[in-house]
């Protein structure tokens, strides 16, 4: 069995300080400790627990900087089989489209064939929750959205149980699959300390030369070695996606911001309704009005 | 995010000051394990990054996931149904966790799973272990167990066992006490029968036995019919088995999480551990002298965690409308604390540290006729001897006086439930009695201060050119070390038997303040920056240590003349 885990490096966003945000209300993302982001390790923690009980491969595949290789490190350390990171300068600024659209076009050039796609429900940094439906539609494959247990996979199938708040569905889907996994799930595994002594010594395609120069090498030889000791991050641009240039990166992104605005919920801004008809009545029709509902 | 390694600058600075090059060296075989295993290092500065890696992430462990469940199993405790011992829930969580991340071998060799690190970076580990949850210690602790069949058993003994504990599969005890062998080991009277076939069976009853329901033990058993002493006792190795009665387990004042159990052996299948006869002598010794580590590293946690907590309480705290750590009764008890778990630190880690050294040395001497080299294990290992019971005596006193403390700075709050200092405090109050009481300690400890082992060594840290700031605090370890050898030589003077146990304990006292002086102006030579709590905790051992010297240079008898009318 082959399962992809999509991962993204966010900021870590429960750890702000008054400095991260700029004066135009965006992160300032060199503030910030960058993480693995949080959703995504419940998504990691279920296919090293279907692993654990069906056998098979976890590889874990994200997109961003060089410096991204970091949570790919912390994959391996946790148990994952394989890596993947997917950075060229061409793909930054990507929206979800192009995004969806590079990771996607990674699954079908390299990963193929694949039985299950394991991601967050969302990322902390700009919380859409859009990535991983437009992935699967990209695929053609059915996705299932707010998977907190995987309870049987047999005959190409698999039995999920969703969590949609208020109530549970137990659904069944054919493989291959995508599930998107939120926090309430599991609770990730920690890294494991021999894997951990291991893995720390992975290195990305950026960071050959850095690597090369520490130890007096050549980078082929690095490269050579790092290889043959399963410690090679494998690192992919757009050349080695077959990507088309005009669906990556900032050019591929229809999404435009016009404008970000910093809300801070203050205690005036509440309105209280009295528990009756009358002050439900009243509730239904403000929400009406500010276009909450409908 | 909390971790009780990276937030903690005490633990921090022994971490970057650790002097373990010879000792990882040795067990990195000059470093050629990393030609074999992808984990072994390629270099001390890359064992160090490695050993850094895996202590945060068991800070981060202990802090994050084994702290906020203390409480719970405190209060839920392990169980005892149907013959049978479970563990509380948060403890099979911890458990869980603790497996996954592979850290329930840190010291046995790759071979057998383990991460072949040195020992003291296991008592490190132990001490945050024991920081968030002084009962999970107990089990996490047991790796002595599987560290004891790995020096001691045969090779098929080693490879059918030591890779279940390394993966964290099974879980070790080690059986040794009975209704009437407590202290006094060498009156042990479990009896194990050979078979024909040369098999073991063992008959009788264990009790106060921690984690009694493991699934591999070593067990302490008279093999030598018509023996009465230590020298008729043999290690055996047992698998858990219907013959292996679980009768009860015991209802304790603190470490809930960890379960005491009372044993019955009907003729329980047993493999012999190494040779006939060395059981006690040999084995458990060397077991106990890590288990008495493991427990001075123990108590250090939980003094840490109590000092933590008094101190948050007093900052927040407000009486006489200022917070009560303004009031001086109330700083001093905190400033007490800190400066008196940083010398228990360092002399648990240096003992460990010595434990390491001295295996080593061992270990190369069987391969080696080189005279210094024989002169120099045979040095470190007095000293570890001496340093070992001084530790866990030090430490674990020092445990009960910070949580004592730490409840009397909550005032009635501390009496209550609500808050951790009562159970830091009932959990702190076995570290004195187990493993040895600090009684027992005393004697063990009492031989290398009498035959000079602990003066030479602290002659060694002592006698050497101080940095001119620390003249001051250098003379005064002078005068402790004096006042310490004066006392030695009164007693061997008097040659009085009766006299010299009486005053063993002020002796071992005033040893072990003697010691931290040393090994805390010793950091402050390293690093000016601990010149302000060696300041501290010298001024407030000198008066201790002179007192001491007073006590014993005074050969009063009263006590031991009129003892029937006094007591």
């Amino acid at each position: 069995m082959r399962i992809v885990v999509l991962a993204k490096q966010v900021p870590d966003t429960k750890n702000v300080t008054g400095e991260v945000m700029k004066p135009d209300g965006t992160l300032n993302r060199a503030a910030l400790a960058a993480v693995f982001n949080p959703e995504d390790l419940n998504a990691l923690e279920m296919a090293l627990d279907l692993k654990d009980r069906y056998g098979g491969e976890v590889i874990v595949i994200t997109m961003g900087p060089p410096r991204a290789a970091d949570i790919l490190r912390d994959a391996l350390c946790r148990g994952a089989d394989r890596v993947i990171l997917l950075s060229d300068r061409r793909f930054a600024g990507a929206d979800t489209l192009a995004t969806s659209y590079t990771i996607a076009q990674a699954i079908t050039t390299h990963l193929m064939p694949f039985d299950l796609i394991a991601c967050g429900r969302q990322a902390i940094d700009g919380d859409t929750a859009q990535v991983p439906p437009q992935v699967a539609e990209k695929l053609g494959i059915p996705q299932v959205t707010y998977v907190v247990e995987a309870i049987e996979m047999s005959n190409g199938r698999m039995r999920l149980r969703r969590d949609l708040g208020r109530r549970e569905e137990i659904v069944e889907a054919e493989l291959p699959l995508l599930i998107t996994v939120p926090r309430t799930a599991n609770r990730p595994r920690w890294p494991n300390a021999r894997r951990l002594l291991k893995y720390r010594h992975a290195r990305c395609g950026f960071e050959l030369e850095a690597e090369a120069r520490r130890r007096r090498a050549e980078v082929h030889q690095v490269l050579a070695d790092l290889k043959a000791r399963g410690l090679y991050i494998e690192t992919w641009g757009a050349e080695e996606i077959q990507a088309d240039l005009s669906r990556i990166g900032l050019g591929g992104s229809p999404t435009k911001v016009k404008k970000v605005d910093s809300v801070v919920l203050k205690g005036r801004s509440l309105r209280f309704f009295p528990p009756d008809d009358k002050g439900i009545k009243e509730l239904v029709g403000e929400l009406i009005e500010e276009r909450t509902f409908g | 995010m909390e971790n009780y390694f990276t937030d903690n600058p005490d633990i921090q600075w022994h971490f970057e000051h650790l002097d373990l090059e010879e000792i990882v060296e040795a067990l990195e075989e000059g470093y050629t394990q990393a030609g074999h295993y992808d984990d072994a290092p390629a270099s001390y500065e890359d064992a160090r990054e490695g050993y850094r890696a895996v202590l945060e992430m068991l800070g981060a462990i202990a802090a994050q996931e084994i702290a906020p469940l203390a409480a719970e199993v405190d209060r839920e405790g392990a169980h005892f149904e149907d013959g049978k011992v479970r563990y509380a829930a948060g403890t099979e969580r911890a458990l869980k966790v603790l497996r996954q991340a592979g850290l329930m071998a840190f010291t046995l060799p790759r071979r057998y799973g383990g991460l072949n690190f040195p020992g003291v970076l296991y008592t490190m580990a132990t001490e945050m272990i024991s920081q968030a949850d002084a009962s999970l210690m107990n089990l996490f602790g047991l790796q002595d167990i599987a560290e004891t069949i790995y020096e001691f058993a045969d090779e098929p003994l080693k490879e059918k066992y030591l890779p279940l504990f390394a993966r964290g599969e099974v879980t070790g005890a080690m059986i040794l006490t009975e209704p009437e062998a407590g202290s006094d080991l060498q009156s042990v009277r479990l009896k194990a029968v050979e078979q024909p076939d040369g098999t073991w069976r063992l008959y009788g009853v264990k009790r106060f036995i921690t984690n009694g329901c493991a699934e591999v033990s070593l067990v302490l058993a008279r093999s030598e019919e018509g023996s009465v002493d230590g020298r008729g006792l043999s290690m055996f190795l047992v698998e858990r088995c219907p013959e292996l009665v679980v009768r009860r387990i015991e209802n304790k004042l603190g470490i809930h999480g960890s379960p005491t159990c009372e044993l019955q052996f009907n003729g329980v299948p047993a493999v012999l551990v190494g040779q006939r006869r060395l059981g006690l002598i040999r084995y458990v010794m060397s077991l106990m002298n890590g288990a008495r580590v493991a427990v001075a590293a123990q108590a250090v946690g939980i003094a840490q965690a109590a000092y933590e907590e008094a101190r948050k309480y007093a900052e927040k705290r407000v009486q006489f409308r200022k917070p009560i750590i303004e009031f001086p009764q109330v700083y001093d008890m905190l400033a007490r604390m800190k400066s008196e778990i940083q010398a228990a630190r360092a002399i648990t880690y240096e003992a460990s540290r010595l434990m390491d050294l001295r295996r080593i040395l061992e270990r190369r001497q069987e391969s080696s006729r080189d005279p210094a080299l024989r002169t120099r294990a045979k040095e470190v290992s007095s000293w570890t001897s001496v340093l070992t019971p001084m530790a866990k005596a030090y430490a674990s006193e020092m445990a009960v006086r910070a949580a004592y403390d730490a409840i009397q700075i909550h005032g009635g709050a501390g009496y209550m439930r609500e808050f951790p200092v009562e159970r830091l405090w009932r959990d702190a109050r076995i570290t004195t009695i187990y493993e040895g009481t600090t009684q027992l300690q005393v004697i063990g400890a009492l031989g290398g201060i009498l035959s000079g082992a602990l003066s030479q060594y602290l002659s060694l840290k002592g006698e050497r050119d101080y940095r001119p700031e620390l003249a001051r605090l250098a003379l005064l370890a002078r005068e402790a070390r004096e006042k310490l050898a004066s006392s030695v030589t009164h007693l061997k003077a008097l040659n009085d038997r009766d006299y010299t146990d009486y005053m063993s304990r002020r002796l071992v006292d005033m040893a072990c303040d003697c010691l931290a002086v040393h090994l805390l102006l010793d950091q402050a030579q390293r690093d000016p920056a601990r010149l302000l709590v060696a300041e501290k905790f010298i001024t407030d051992a000198m008066p201790r240590i002179r007192m001491q010297a007073e006590y014993v240079a005074g050969n009063e008898r009263i006590t031991i003349e009129k003892r029937a009318e006094l007591i």
